[in-house]
Protein backbone atom coordinates (compact mmCIF):
# COMPACT_ATOMS: atom_id res chain seq x y z
CA UNK A 1 0.00 0.00 0.00
CA UNK A 2 1.45 3.13 -1.17
CA UNK A 3 1.27 5.19 2.74
CA UNK A 4 1.70 8.59 0.75
CA UNK A 5 -1.05 8.41 -1.55
CA UNK A 6 -3.23 6.76 1.20
CA UNK A 7 -2.47 9.81 3.52
CA UNK A 8 -3.32 12.27 1.21
CA UNK A 9 -6.72 10.46 -0.28
CA UNK A 10 -7.76 10.25 3.56
CA UNK A 11 -7.36 14.01 4.26
CA UNK A 12 -9.08 14.88 1.00
CA UNK A 13 -12.22 12.98 2.21
CA UNK A 14 -12.09 14.21 5.67
CA UNK A 15 -11.84 17.74 4.54
CA UNK A 16 -14.95 16.91 1.77
CA UNK A 17 -16.94 14.70 4.82
CA UNK A 18 -16.14 17.63 7.43
CA UNK A 19 -17.07 20.78 4.59
CA UNK A 20 -20.54 19.08 3.87
CA UNK A 21 -21.64 18.99 7.48
CA UNK A 22 -20.38 22.73 7.80
CA UNK A 23 -21.93 23.81 4.80
CA UNK A 24 -25.45 21.56 5.62
CA UNK A 25 -25.48 23.14 9.35
CA UNK A 26 -28.88 23.42 9.16
CA UNK A 27 -29.82 19.43 8.93
CA UNK A 28 -26.48 18.66 10.36
CA UNK A 29 -25.87 20.54 14.00
CA UNK A 30 -28.95 22.71 14.64
CA UNK A 31 -32.06 19.98 14.74
CA UNK A 32 -30.33 17.84 17.41
CA UNK A 33 -29.37 21.09 19.31
CA UNK A 34 -33.44 22.17 19.59
CA UNK A 35 -34.69 18.56 20.03
CA UNK A 36 -31.96 18.23 23.18
CA UNK A 37 -33.04 21.56 24.81
CA UNK A 38 -36.73 20.16 24.46
CA UNK A 39 -35.51 17.03 26.22
CA UNK A 40 -33.66 18.87 29.19
CA UNK A 41 -36.91 21.07 29.72
CA UNK A 42 -39.39 18.36 29.13
CA UNK A 43 -38.09 15.25 31.09
CA UNK A 44 -34.96 17.54 32.88
CA UNK A 45 -36.78 20.50 34.50
CA UNK A 46 -40.66 19.64 33.88
CA UNK A 47 -41.06 15.64 34.80
CA UNK A 48 -37.13 15.60 36.44
CA UNK A 49 -38.13 17.97 39.48
CA UNK A 50 -41.25 15.27 40.21
CA UNK A 51 -38.51 12.12 40.00
CA UNK A 52 -35.77 14.00 42.60
CA UNK A 53 -32.83 12.46 42.58
CA UNK A 54 -31.13 9.42 40.78
CA UNK A 55 -28.12 7.05 41.75
CA UNK A 56 -27.66 10.24 44.11
CA UNK A 57 -27.71 13.03 41.40
CA UNK A 58 -30.51 15.04 40.49
CA UNK A 59 -32.47 13.67 37.80
CA UNK A 60 -30.83 16.48 35.11
CA UNK A 61 -27.47 15.97 36.31
CA UNK A 62 -28.35 12.24 35.83
CA UNK A 63 -29.74 12.56 32.49
CA UNK A 64 -27.36 15.11 30.94
CA UNK A 65 -24.34 12.43 29.95
CA UNK A 66 -27.19 9.91 28.73
CA UNK A 67 -28.58 13.02 26.06
CA UNK A 68 -25.06 13.96 25.11
CA UNK A 69 -24.11 9.98 24.26
CA UNK A 70 -27.73 9.69 22.44
CA UNK A 71 -27.04 12.95 20.23
CA UNK A 72 -23.35 11.21 19.72
CA UNK A 73 -24.90 8.04 18.84
CA UNK A 74 -27.84 9.16 16.50
CA UNK A 75 -25.93 12.23 14.77
CA UNK A 76 -22.59 9.63 13.93
CA UNK A 77 -24.86 6.93 12.62
CA UNK A 78 -26.99 9.18 10.25
CA UNK A 79 -23.66 11.29 8.94
CA UNK A 80 -22.30 8.47 7.50
CA UNK A 81 -25.56 6.47 6.60
CA UNK A 82 -26.67 10.03 4.72
CA UNK A 83 -23.38 11.06 3.01
CA UNK A 84 -22.14 7.24 1.84
CA UNK A 85 -25.64 6.21 0.50
CA UNK A 86 -26.14 9.37 -1.10
CA UNK A 87 -23.04 9.00 -3.00
CA UNK A 88 -23.98 5.56 -3.46
CA UNK A 89 -27.23 6.81 -4.97
CA UNK A 90 -25.89 9.88 -6.91
CA UNK A 91 -23.00 7.43 -8.39
CA UNK A 92 -20.29 10.01 -7.18
CA UNK A 93 -18.89 7.17 -5.03
CA UNK A 94 -17.10 5.77 -8.12
CA UNK A 95 -14.71 8.78 -8.04
CA UNK A 96 -13.62 6.71 -5.26
CA UNK A 97 -14.13 3.23 -6.50
CA UNK A 98 -12.06 4.23 -9.19
CA UNK A 99 -8.87 5.49 -7.58
CA UNK A 100 -6.22 4.06 -6.20
CA UNK A 101 -7.27 4.73 -2.51
CA UNK A 102 -7.57 1.76 -0.21
CA UNK A 103 -10.84 0.55 1.03
CA UNK A 104 -9.68 1.21 4.69
CA UNK A 105 -8.82 4.75 3.40
CA UNK A 106 -12.41 5.23 2.23
CA UNK A 107 -13.64 3.75 5.39
CA UNK A 108 -12.04 5.88 7.91
CA UNK A 109 -12.52 8.97 5.98
CA UNK A 110 -16.43 8.35 6.00
CA UNK A 111 -16.00 7.15 9.60
CA UNK A 112 -13.68 10.13 10.44
CA UNK A 113 -16.68 12.40 9.12
CA UNK A 114 -19.28 10.58 11.61
CA UNK A 115 -17.14 11.21 14.02
CA UNK A 116 -16.60 15.43 13.64
CA UNK A 117 -20.22 15.62 13.10
CA UNK A 118 -20.82 13.43 16.54
CA UNK A 119 -18.45 15.24 18.64
CA UNK A 120 -19.55 18.98 17.25
CA UNK A 121 -22.98 17.79 17.98
CA UNK A 122 -22.53 16.23 21.41
CA UNK A 123 -19.79 19.22 22.06
CA UNK A 124 -23.48 21.68 21.30
CA UNK A 125 -25.39 19.73 23.31
CA UNK A 126 -23.00 19.67 26.16
CA UNK A 127 -23.47 23.47 25.96
CA UNK A 128 -27.25 23.02 25.96
CA UNK A 129 -26.55 20.75 29.34
CA UNK A 130 -24.47 22.54 30.77
CA UNK A 131 -27.48 25.95 30.71
CA UNK A 132 -29.71 23.55 32.77
CA UNK A 133 -27.22 21.66 35.03
CA UNK A 134 -23.87 21.88 36.55
CA UNK A 135 -21.33 18.81 35.00
CA UNK A 136 -18.07 18.45 36.76
CA UNK A 137 -16.13 15.94 34.58
CA UNK A 138 -14.21 13.52 37.07
CA UNK A 139 -12.74 11.18 34.78
CA UNK A 140 -11.66 13.09 31.73
CA UNK A 141 -9.69 10.36 30.28
CA UNK A 142 -13.01 7.39 30.23
CA UNK A 143 -14.90 10.58 29.15
CA UNK A 144 -13.04 11.33 25.97
CA UNK A 145 -11.80 7.93 25.35
CA UNK A 146 -15.74 6.37 25.49
CA UNK A 147 -17.63 9.18 23.28
CA UNK A 148 -14.78 9.06 20.73
CA UNK A 149 -15.03 5.04 20.43
CA UNK A 150 -18.90 5.15 20.77
CA UNK A 151 -18.75 7.62 17.76
CA UNK A 152 -16.83 5.14 15.91
CA UNK A 153 -18.99 2.29 16.76
CA UNK A 154 -22.09 3.98 15.24
CA UNK A 155 -19.89 5.69 12.14
CA UNK A 156 -19.24 1.98 11.35
CA UNK A 157 -22.23 0.90 11.99
CA UNK A 158 -23.88 3.22 9.37
CA UNK A 159 -21.59 2.73 6.81
CA UNK A 160 -22.30 -0.87 6.89
CA UNK A 161 -26.73 -0.06 6.50
CA UNK A 162 -25.26 2.39 3.78
CA UNK A 163 -23.27 -0.59 1.77
CA UNK A 164 -26.80 -2.79 1.95
CA UNK A 165 -29.25 0.11 1.59
CA UNK A 166 -30.77 0.29 -1.84
CA UNK A 167 -33.46 3.00 -1.87
CA UNK A 168 -33.75 5.61 0.72
CA UNK A 169 -36.24 4.22 2.98
CA UNK A 170 -33.35 1.77 3.61
CA UNK A 171 -31.55 3.78 5.42
CA UNK A 172 -33.78 4.95 7.79
CA UNK A 173 -34.74 1.60 9.51
CA UNK A 174 -32.18 0.78 11.21
CA UNK A 175 -32.08 4.14 13.08
CA UNK A 176 -36.35 4.04 13.63
CA UNK A 177 -36.42 0.44 14.45
CA UNK A 178 -33.54 -0.73 15.98
CA UNK A 179 -31.15 2.17 17.01
CA UNK A 180 -33.70 3.95 19.07
CA UNK A 181 -35.33 1.49 21.16
CA UNK A 182 -31.75 0.45 21.86
CA UNK A 183 -30.62 3.84 23.02
CA UNK A 184 -34.11 4.68 24.62
CA UNK A 185 -33.68 1.48 26.62
CA UNK A 186 -29.78 1.97 26.89
CA UNK A 187 -30.15 3.74 30.22
CA UNK A 188 -30.21 7.17 29.34
CA UNK A 189 -32.94 7.61 31.06
CA UNK A 190 -33.03 5.82 34.16
CA UNK A 191 -30.64 3.18 35.97
CA UNK A 192 -31.60 -0.25 35.50
CA UNK A 193 -31.86 -0.89 38.98
CA UNK A 194 -34.68 0.41 38.76
CA UNK A 195 -35.80 -2.79 36.52
CA UNK A 196 -37.42 -6.27 37.42
CA UNK A 197 -34.21 -7.87 37.30
CA UNK A 198 -35.44 -10.37 34.10
CA UNK A 199 -35.36 -6.49 32.71
CA UNK A 200 -32.18 -6.02 33.99
CA UNK A 201 -30.59 -9.60 32.25
CA UNK A 202 -31.95 -8.43 28.88
CA UNK A 203 -30.25 -4.78 29.80
CA UNK A 204 -26.98 -5.91 29.81
CA UNK A 205 -27.72 -7.32 25.71
CA UNK A 206 -27.89 -3.61 24.73
CA UNK A 207 -24.30 -2.46 23.93
CA UNK A 208 -25.31 0.84 23.91
CA UNK A 209 -26.18 0.63 27.99
CA UNK A 210 -22.17 0.06 28.43
CA UNK A 211 -21.26 2.59 26.40
CA UNK A 212 -24.15 5.24 27.84
CA UNK A 213 -23.16 4.04 31.23
CA UNK A 214 -19.13 4.41 30.97
CA UNK A 215 -19.72 7.74 29.91
CA UNK A 216 -22.19 8.56 32.43
CA UNK A 217 -18.91 7.49 35.22
CA UNK A 218 -16.62 9.19 33.02
CA UNK A 219 -18.66 12.42 34.04
CA UNK A 220 -20.75 11.69 36.93
CA UNK A 221 -18.60 8.87 38.71
CA UNK A 222 -21.43 6.41 38.71
CA UNK A 223 -22.20 3.66 36.48
CA UNK A 224 -24.60 0.49 36.36
CA UNK A 225 -21.58 -1.33 34.91
CA UNK A 226 -18.21 -2.49 35.04
CA UNK A 227 -15.80 0.05 33.37
CA UNK A 228 -13.37 -2.51 32.25
CA UNK A 229 -16.66 -4.82 30.64
CA UNK A 230 -17.72 -1.60 28.54
CA UNK A 231 -14.17 -0.97 27.12
CA UNK A 232 -14.19 -4.55 26.02
CA UNK A 233 -17.27 -4.52 24.36
CA UNK A 234 -16.68 -1.25 22.74
CA UNK A 235 -13.70 -2.43 21.15
CA UNK A 236 -14.61 -5.61 19.83
CA UNK A 237 -17.67 -3.78 18.42
CA UNK A 238 -14.63 -1.11 16.56
CA UNK A 239 -12.83 -4.17 15.85
CA UNK A 240 -15.68 -6.60 14.50
CA UNK A 241 -17.65 -3.75 12.28
CA UNK A 242 -14.46 -2.19 10.86
CA UNK A 243 -13.37 -5.76 9.55
CA UNK A 244 -16.88 -6.31 7.95
CA UNK A 245 -16.97 -2.94 6.71
CA UNK A 246 -13.46 -4.32 5.10
CA UNK A 247 -14.84 -7.23 3.34
CA UNK A 248 -18.10 -5.83 2.17
CA UNK A 249 -16.48 -2.85 0.94
CA UNK A 250 -13.64 -5.02 -0.88
CA UNK A 251 -15.88 -7.33 -2.13
CA UNK A 252 -18.09 -4.49 -3.61
CA UNK A 253 -21.36 -5.26 -2.46
CA UNK A 254 -24.15 -3.57 -3.10
CA UNK A 255 -21.77 -1.19 -5.39
CA UNK A 256 -19.56 -3.68 -7.90
CA UNK A 257 -22.62 -6.23 -8.50
CA UNK B 1 12.55 8.24 -34.21
CA UNK B 2 10.94 9.87 -31.26
CA UNK B 3 8.89 8.31 -28.73
CA UNK B 4 5.86 9.60 -29.74
CA UNK B 5 6.14 9.59 -33.30
CA UNK B 6 6.49 5.34 -32.85
CA UNK B 7 3.24 5.32 -31.01
CA UNK B 8 1.48 7.54 -33.36
CA UNK B 9 2.69 5.56 -36.31
CA UNK B 10 2.81 2.31 -34.87
CA UNK B 11 5.91 1.72 -36.02
CA UNK B 12 7.76 -0.33 -32.92
CA UNK B 13 8.40 -4.11 -33.73
CA UNK B 14 5.46 -6.47 -32.96
CA UNK B 15 7.12 -8.17 -29.88
CA UNK B 16 7.65 -4.75 -28.21
CA UNK B 17 4.09 -3.38 -29.09
CA UNK B 18 2.86 -6.67 -27.26
CA UNK B 19 5.45 -6.09 -24.13
CA UNK B 20 3.50 -1.99 -24.22
CA UNK B 21 -0.34 -2.62 -24.34
CA UNK B 22 -2.06 -0.09 -22.46
CA UNK B 23 -4.48 -2.93 -22.12
CA UNK B 24 -4.82 -6.12 -22.45
CA UNK B 25 -7.65 -8.14 -21.89
CA UNK B 26 -8.04 -11.88 -22.25
CA UNK B 27 -11.21 -14.30 -21.86
CA UNK B 28 -13.28 -11.11 -20.23
CA UNK B 29 -16.30 -13.01 -18.38
CA UNK B 30 -19.52 -11.53 -16.75
CA UNK B 31 -22.35 -13.00 -15.77
CA UNK B 32 -24.76 -10.82 -13.84
CA UNK B 33 -26.56 -12.36 -10.61
CA UNK B 34 -30.05 -12.24 -12.74
CA UNK B 35 -28.25 -14.76 -14.82
CA UNK B 36 -27.72 -12.38 -18.11
CA UNK B 37 -24.09 -12.82 -19.77
CA UNK B 38 -23.16 -9.87 -20.53
CA UNK B 39 -19.17 -10.79 -21.82
CA UNK B 40 -18.89 -14.25 -23.24
CA UNK B 41 -14.99 -14.31 -22.95
CA UNK B 42 -14.07 -11.15 -24.85
CA UNK B 43 -9.86 -10.62 -25.73
CA UNK B 44 -8.25 -7.43 -27.12
CA UNK B 45 -5.42 -5.58 -26.30
CA UNK B 46 -4.90 -1.64 -26.72
CA UNK B 47 -1.53 -0.23 -28.31
CA UNK B 48 -0.20 2.54 -25.92
CA UNK B 49 -0.85 5.72 -27.72
CA UNK B 50 -3.50 4.54 -29.87
CA UNK B 51 -7.08 6.11 -30.07
CA UNK B 52 -9.32 2.72 -29.71
CA UNK B 53 -13.38 2.56 -30.62
CA UNK B 54 -14.85 0.24 -29.05
CA UNK B 55 -17.84 -0.05 -30.43
CA UNK B 56 -21.49 -1.54 -30.24
CA UNK B 57 -25.04 -1.30 -30.00
CA UNK B 58 -26.59 -0.92 -26.51
CA UNK B 59 -26.67 -4.04 -24.34
CA UNK B 60 -23.43 -5.02 -26.20
CA UNK B 61 -21.03 -5.32 -23.20
CA UNK B 62 -19.15 -2.19 -23.71
CA UNK B 63 -19.95 -0.43 -20.49
CA UNK B 64 -19.67 -3.18 -18.50
CA UNK B 65 -16.11 -4.21 -20.09
CA UNK B 66 -15.10 -0.67 -18.98
CA UNK B 67 -16.66 -0.55 -15.29
CA UNK B 68 -14.21 -4.34 -14.87
CA UNK B 69 -11.54 -2.42 -16.29
CA UNK B 70 -11.63 0.43 -13.52
CA UNK B 71 -12.86 -1.72 -11.23
CA UNK B 72 -16.69 -0.67 -10.82
CA UNK B 73 -17.90 -4.08 -11.95
CA UNK B 74 -16.90 -7.75 -10.50
CA UNK B 75 -15.67 -10.08 -12.94
CA UNK B 76 -16.21 -13.68 -13.10
CA UNK B 77 -13.22 -14.89 -15.08
CA UNK B 78 -10.50 -13.36 -17.42
CA UNK B 79 -7.96 -11.51 -17.55
CA UNK B 80 -7.29 -7.69 -17.23
CA UNK B 81 -3.80 -5.84 -17.64
CA UNK B 82 -3.17 -2.34 -17.63
CA UNK B 83 0.43 -1.19 -18.92
CA UNK B 84 1.15 -4.58 -17.44
CA UNK B 85 -0.16 -4.08 -14.26
CA UNK B 86 -2.94 -7.34 -13.28
CA UNK B 87 -6.31 -5.66 -11.47
CA UNK B 88 -5.91 -8.61 -9.79
CA UNK B 89 -2.69 -8.24 -7.87
CA UNK B 90 -1.62 -4.60 -8.83
CA UNK B 91 -4.70 -2.93 -8.92
CA UNK B 92 -3.09 0.06 -6.97
CA UNK B 93 -0.88 0.54 -9.74
CA UNK B 94 -3.67 -0.39 -12.57
CA UNK B 95 -5.93 2.48 -11.24
CA UNK B 96 -2.99 4.81 -10.85
CA UNK B 97 -2.87 4.76 -15.29
CA UNK B 98 -6.38 4.66 -15.71
CA UNK B 99 -9.22 7.89 -15.84
CA UNK B 100 -12.90 7.59 -16.49
CA UNK B 101 -14.86 9.66 -17.87
CA UNK B 102 -17.97 7.31 -17.34
CA UNK B 103 -21.72 7.38 -19.32
CA UNK B 104 -24.03 8.73 -16.37
CA UNK B 105 -23.21 11.78 -15.32
CA UNK B 106 -21.54 10.98 -11.75
CA UNK B 107 -20.87 14.37 -9.99
CA UNK B 108 -21.34 15.38 -6.69
CA UNK B 109 -23.63 18.28 -7.60
CA UNK B 110 -23.96 20.26 -4.63
CA UNK B 111 -19.65 20.56 -4.90
CA UNK B 112 -18.03 23.34 -7.09
CA UNK B 113 -16.34 22.96 -10.10
CA UNK B 114 -13.11 22.95 -9.20
CA UNK B 115 -13.54 21.23 -5.91
CA UNK B 116 -14.72 18.03 -7.78
CA UNK B 117 -11.30 18.48 -9.64
CA UNK B 118 -9.40 18.71 -6.43
CA UNK B 119 -11.14 16.20 -4.81
CA UNK B 120 -10.27 13.12 -7.54
CA UNK B 121 -6.42 14.31 -7.58
CA UNK B 122 -6.59 14.15 -4.09
CA UNK B 123 -8.35 10.37 -3.98
CA UNK B 124 -4.99 9.61 -6.24
CA UNK B 125 -2.51 10.95 -3.81
CA UNK B 126 -1.69 14.21 -5.63
CA UNK B 127 -0.83 17.16 -3.41
CA UNK B 128 -2.88 20.28 -2.95
CA UNK B 129 -0.24 22.48 -5.30
CA UNK B 130 0.00 20.74 -7.55
CA UNK B 131 -3.61 19.34 -8.11
CA UNK B 132 -4.53 23.44 -7.94
CA UNK B 133 -2.45 23.59 -11.09
CA UNK B 134 -3.83 20.61 -12.64
CA UNK B 135 -7.62 22.05 -11.91
CA UNK B 136 -6.34 25.17 -13.48
CA UNK B 137 -4.65 23.64 -16.53
CA UNK B 138 -7.51 21.35 -17.44
CA UNK B 139 -10.68 23.27 -16.20
CA UNK B 140 -8.85 26.57 -18.53
CA UNK B 141 -8.76 24.10 -21.53
CA UNK B 142 -12.49 22.61 -21.38
CA UNK B 143 -13.87 26.11 -21.29
CA UNK B 144 -14.83 25.41 -16.89
CA UNK B 145 -12.56 27.83 -15.52
CA UNK B 146 -15.07 30.96 -15.10
CA UNK B 147 -17.39 28.36 -13.46
CA UNK B 148 -15.12 26.87 -11.02
CA UNK B 149 -16.47 28.31 -7.94
CA UNK B 150 -20.01 27.55 -9.10
CA UNK B 151 -21.97 24.26 -7.53
CA UNK B 152 -22.26 20.86 -9.99
CA UNK B 153 -25.99 21.63 -10.63
CA UNK B 154 -25.74 24.78 -12.06
CA UNK B 155 -23.77 23.71 -15.25
CA UNK B 156 -25.25 22.42 -18.02
CA UNK B 157 -25.67 19.21 -19.73
CA UNK B 158 -22.28 19.74 -22.12
CA UNK B 159 -20.44 21.46 -19.13
CA UNK B 160 -20.83 18.36 -16.97
CA UNK B 161 -19.74 16.14 -19.26
CA UNK B 162 -16.31 18.37 -19.91
CA UNK B 163 -16.30 18.82 -16.21
CA UNK B 164 -16.15 14.69 -16.26
CA UNK B 165 -13.06 15.07 -18.63
CA UNK B 166 -11.36 17.39 -16.17
CA UNK B 167 -11.89 15.42 -13.40
CA UNK B 168 -10.64 12.02 -15.05
CA UNK B 169 -7.56 14.21 -16.39
CA UNK B 170 -6.74 15.58 -12.63
CA UNK B 171 -4.44 12.56 -12.38
CA UNK B 172 -3.05 12.46 -15.71
CA UNK B 173 -3.49 9.30 -16.66
CA UNK B 174 -1.65 7.13 -18.89
CA UNK B 175 -4.98 5.80 -20.45
CA UNK B 176 -8.01 7.40 -20.75
CA UNK B 177 -11.25 5.48 -21.43
CA UNK B 178 -14.56 7.92 -22.42
CA UNK B 179 -17.89 6.23 -22.33
CA UNK B 180 -20.22 7.76 -24.82
CA UNK B 181 -18.61 11.04 -23.70
CA UNK B 182 -20.71 13.58 -26.02
CA UNK B 183 -24.05 12.15 -25.93
CA UNK B 184 -26.41 14.78 -25.91
CA UNK B 185 -23.86 17.39 -26.09
CA UNK B 186 -24.10 19.89 -28.92
CA UNK B 187 -22.06 20.05 -32.18
CA UNK B 188 -19.52 23.18 -31.71
CA UNK B 189 -18.87 21.88 -27.97
CA UNK B 190 -18.37 18.46 -28.81
CA UNK B 191 -16.23 19.23 -32.16
CA UNK B 192 -14.63 21.14 -29.59
CA UNK B 193 -14.28 18.10 -27.36
CA UNK B 194 -12.69 15.97 -30.25
CA UNK B 195 -10.54 18.73 -30.79
CA UNK B 196 -9.01 18.18 -27.17
CA UNK B 197 -9.39 14.55 -26.92
CA UNK B 198 -6.93 14.66 -30.04
CA UNK B 199 -4.62 16.76 -28.80
CA UNK B 200 -4.25 14.55 -25.92
CA UNK B 201 -3.75 11.62 -27.51
CA UNK B 202 -0.93 13.46 -29.49
CA UNK B 203 0.92 14.58 -26.26
CA UNK B 204 1.07 10.23 -25.45
CA UNK B 205 -2.26 9.50 -23.55
CA UNK B 206 -3.90 6.29 -24.82
CA UNK B 207 -7.82 6.66 -25.47
CA UNK B 208 -10.61 4.44 -24.96
CA UNK B 209 -13.78 5.63 -26.91
CA UNK B 210 -17.42 3.90 -27.00
CA UNK B 211 -20.09 6.11 -28.73
CA UNK B 212 -22.77 5.89 -30.62
CA UNK B 213 -22.07 8.88 -32.95
CA UNK B 214 -19.93 6.64 -35.41
CA UNK B 215 -18.93 9.22 -37.36
CA UNK B 216 -17.13 10.38 -34.13
CA UNK B 217 -15.71 6.94 -33.96
CA UNK B 218 -14.27 7.64 -37.66
CA UNK B 219 -12.83 11.13 -37.46
CA UNK B 220 -11.13 10.00 -33.97
CA UNK B 221 -10.28 6.89 -33.75
CA UNK B 222 -6.94 4.39 -35.17
CA UNK B 223 -8.01 1.22 -34.39
CA UNK B 224 -11.89 -0.21 -34.07
CA UNK B 225 -13.19 -3.25 -32.02
CA UNK B 226 -17.11 -3.81 -32.20
CA UNK B 227 -18.80 -5.85 -29.46
CA UNK B 228 -22.15 -7.56 -30.28
CA UNK B 229 -24.13 -9.75 -27.42
CA UNK B 230 -20.85 -9.79 -25.46
CA UNK B 231 -18.68 -11.08 -28.16
CA UNK B 232 -15.69 -9.20 -29.99
CA UNK B 233 -17.32 -9.66 -33.45
CA UNK B 234 -14.88 -7.09 -35.25
CA UNK B 235 -10.89 -5.83 -34.48
CA UNK B 236 -8.52 -4.36 -36.43
CA UNK B 237 -7.02 -0.61 -37.44
CA UNK B 238 -9.75 1.79 -38.86
CA UNK B 239 -8.41 1.86 -42.41
CA UNK B 240 -8.48 -2.04 -42.49
CA UNK B 241 -12.22 -1.92 -41.23
CA UNK B 242 -13.51 0.49 -43.68
CA UNK B 243 -11.38 -1.22 -46.43
CA UNK B 244 -14.13 -3.87 -45.73
CA UNK B 245 -16.92 -2.05 -46.91
CA UNK B 246 -18.64 -4.00 -49.68
CA UNK B 247 -21.33 -1.18 -50.70
CA UNK B 248 -21.35 2.65 -50.05
CA UNK B 249 -24.52 4.38 -50.43
CA UNK B 250 -24.31 8.44 -51.81
CA UNK B 251 -27.06 10.94 -52.31
CA UNK B 252 -26.60 13.26 -55.20
CA UNK B 253 -28.07 16.72 -55.64
CA UNK B 254 -28.90 17.42 -59.45
CA UNK B 255 -28.83 20.55 -61.20
CA UNK B 256 -31.36 19.73 -63.51
CA UNK B 257 -34.92 17.81 -61.63
CA UNK B 258 -35.62 14.32 -63.78
CA UNK B 259 -39.36 12.87 -63.79
CA UNK B 260 -37.44 8.59 -63.70
CA UNK B 261 -35.24 7.06 -62.71
CA UNK B 262 -32.02 6.92 -65.11
CA UNK B 263 -30.46 3.68 -66.04
CA UNK B 264 -27.23 3.77 -64.63
CA UNK B 265 -25.75 0.02 -65.69
CA UNK B 266 -23.88 -1.90 -62.22
CA UNK B 267 -25.64 1.03 -59.98
CA UNK B 268 -28.72 0.50 -57.69
CA UNK B 269 -30.57 4.36 -57.77
CA UNK B 270 -33.72 5.70 -56.58
CA UNK B 271 -34.89 9.10 -56.99
CA UNK B 272 -35.45 10.68 -53.55
CA UNK B 273 -36.98 13.80 -54.89
CA UNK B 274 -36.82 15.18 -58.24
CA UNK B 275 -33.30 16.93 -57.66
CA UNK B 276 -32.29 14.42 -55.32
CA UNK B 277 -30.90 11.24 -56.26
CA UNK B 278 -29.18 8.06 -54.13
CA UNK B 279 -26.80 5.81 -55.64
CA UNK B 280 -25.46 2.55 -53.95
CA UNK B 281 -21.54 1.70 -55.26
CA UNK B 282 -20.53 -1.69 -54.98
CA UNK B 283 -16.71 -2.09 -54.10
CA UNK B 284 -16.40 -3.45 -58.04
CA UNK B 285 -17.07 -0.57 -59.11
CA UNK B 286 -15.76 3.22 -58.74
CA UNK B 287 -16.75 6.68 -58.59
CA UNK B 288 -15.55 7.45 -61.70
CA UNK B 289 -17.93 4.95 -63.30
CA UNK B 290 -20.94 5.98 -61.79
CA UNK B 291 -20.09 10.07 -63.32
CA UNK B 292 -19.46 8.66 -67.15
CA UNK B 293 -22.89 6.98 -66.44
CA UNK B 294 -24.14 10.19 -65.43
CA UNK B 295 -22.21 12.34 -67.86
CA UNK B 296 -23.42 10.33 -70.68
CA UNK B 297 -27.26 10.40 -70.12
CA UNK B 298 -26.73 14.83 -69.38
CA UNK B 299 -26.94 14.60 -65.60
CA UNK B 300 -24.79 17.78 -64.13
CA UNK B 301 -24.07 16.67 -60.49
CA UNK B 302 -23.98 19.57 -57.75
CA UNK B 303 -22.37 18.37 -54.98
CA UNK B 304 -22.46 14.40 -53.71
CA UNK B 305 -22.66 13.00 -50.07
CA UNK B 306 -22.77 9.83 -48.28
CA UNK B 307 -26.05 8.98 -47.22
CA UNK B 308 -24.24 7.67 -43.90
CA UNK B 309 -20.83 7.49 -42.72
CA UNK B 310 -18.90 4.46 -43.57
CA UNK B 311 -18.11 3.29 -40.78
CA UNK B 312 -22.16 3.46 -39.79
CA UNK B 313 -22.31 1.40 -42.77
CA UNK B 314 -19.86 -1.07 -41.88
CA UNK B 315 -21.44 -1.71 -38.43
CA UNK B 316 -25.34 -2.02 -39.44
CA UNK B 317 -23.65 -4.55 -42.04
CA UNK B 318 -21.81 -6.36 -39.25
CA UNK B 319 -24.83 -6.08 -36.47
CA UNK B 320 -27.54 -7.23 -39.15
CA UNK B 321 -25.38 -10.46 -40.27
CA UNK B 322 -24.87 -11.77 -37.03
CA UNK B 323 -28.77 -11.09 -36.56
CA UNK B 324 -29.81 -12.58 -39.78
CA UNK B 325 -26.82 -15.51 -38.46
CA UNK B 326 -28.68 -16.04 -35.28
CA UNK B 327 -32.43 -15.89 -36.97
CA UNK B 328 -31.08 -18.36 -39.04
CA UNK B 329 -29.76 -21.47 -36.66
CA UNK B 330 -32.57 -20.81 -34.90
Amino acid sequence: MNLRLNWIALCTLVKKEFIRVIRIWLQTIVPPAITMTLYFIIFGSLIGRRIGSMDGYDYMQYIAPGLIMMSVITNSYGNVVSSFFGAKFARHIEEMLVAPMSSATIIIGHVAGGVIRGLLVGAMVTVVALAFTRLEVEHPFITLSMVLLTSIVFSLAGFINAIFARKFDDISIVPTFVLTPLTYLGGVFYSISLLPELWQKLSLLNPILYMVNAFRYGVLGTSDIDIAHAYLIVLLFVVGLFTVSLLLLKRGVGMRE
Amino acid sequence: MEWHAHLTRGTFPPTIRAAMHALSIRNLKKVYPNGVQALKGIDFAVEAGDFYALLGPNGAGKTTAIGIVCSLVNKTGGEVRVFGHSIDSELEAAKSCIGLVPQEINLNLFDTVQNIVLNQAGYYGIGRALALQRAEKYLKELRLWDRRFDTARNLSGGMKRRLMIARALAHEPKLLILDEPTAGVDIEIRRSMWNFLRRINEQGTTIILTTHYLEEAESLCRHVAIIDEGRIIEDARMSTVLRKLQREVFVLSLRDPLQAVPELPGFEAVLLSPEELEVAVDAQHDLNALFEALNSRGIKVLSLRNKANRLEEMFIGLVETRQEAGAAVS
